[in-house]
């Protein structure tokens, strides 16, 4: 917050919580997280350039049960920003402003993400033969 | 009199009080749609190298179409990621010096995390 001591208008917490608010957040959240997850890629386009020995430890890493967890939260993050960012896209047309529409796309922006996430799992966890 | 208050020639540059116009929005919205391509055959790509060894996963990157769009990708990804943590800094960071400092740093840490990753794509594909 800005550090003039002068009075605030009312932000967030006044508001009741509706789906509206709830995707803009989690749009910029998961492009925080996207964010820092590019770096991850780097790191693996690294050390496939450096080397059999940096390349294993990268797939150790990845492969490890903190990576999987990674791997999966960043998943997530990936779908949901891309279904919420094609949804912004169809927005920036000038379209799906009426209040049911919008509330309709961005619960179908949660759904799909969720949706998207299970099935690359379970074709990851159940050994990629799916 | 004029009902508008802007000069003439401000209003036909078009280009409003931060002097870049619709640039930043522009091409938020145009690496946006590239990397929905690009990401979505950076992880099929990804998803075919599950199992796959060192010299497979190596083989498959230097491919000439897949080190292009590789780098394609990292470049798209981190122009995309500068423009929207620039957003949420400016909306959230109220001091103004660590606004700076972070709009800055979060620039330089994309130029190099970009170059890394471009650094990488060649070294695989020219095999060096």
């Amino acid at each position: 917050m800005a550090q003039t001591g002068r009075p605030l208008s009312p932000h967030l917490q006044v508001y009741k919580w509706q789906v509206q608010m709830v995707t803009s957040i989690l749009h910029r959240a998961s492009g925080i997280i996207l964010a820092v997850g590019s770096l991850l890629i780097v790191w693996g386009l690294a050390s496939l350039a450096a080397g059999p020995e940096a390349y294993a430890s990268f797939t150790a890493c990845a492969g490890s049960a903190l990576g999987m967890l990674v791997l999966i939260g960043w998943t997530l993050a990936f779908f949901y920003h891309l279904a919420n960012g094609i949804r912004h896209l169809v927005q920036d047309t000038g379209k799906g402003y009426a209040i049911a529409t919008f509330v309709r796309s961005s619960w179908t922006s949660i759904v799909v993400a969720i949706v998207l996430t299970i099935a690359v799992w379970a074709y990851v966890l159940s050994g990629g033969h799916a | 009199m004029s009902k508008d208050l802007r000069n003439p020639l401000a209003r036909a540059r078009g280009l409003g009080s931060a002097k870049e116009g619709v640039s930043h929005w522009m091409l938020q919205r145009v690496t946006a749609l590239a990397l929905v391509f690009l990401t979505l055959w950076f992880l099929c790509t990804l998803l075919g190298l599950l199992h796959a060894d060192y010299a497979t996963a190596r083989a498959t990157l230097a491919r000439p179409w897949n080190a292009v769009l590789a780098i394609a990708f990292i470049v798209t990804m981190f122009r995309h990621a500068v423009l929207g943590l620039q957003v949420v800094i400016e909306d959230y960071v109220h001091t103004r010096w660590l606004e700076v400092a972070s709009l800055v740093l979060i620039k330089f840490i994309a130029v190099l995390a970009s170059l890394a990753g471009v650094l990488a794509v060649l070294r695989v594909a020219l095999g060096s």
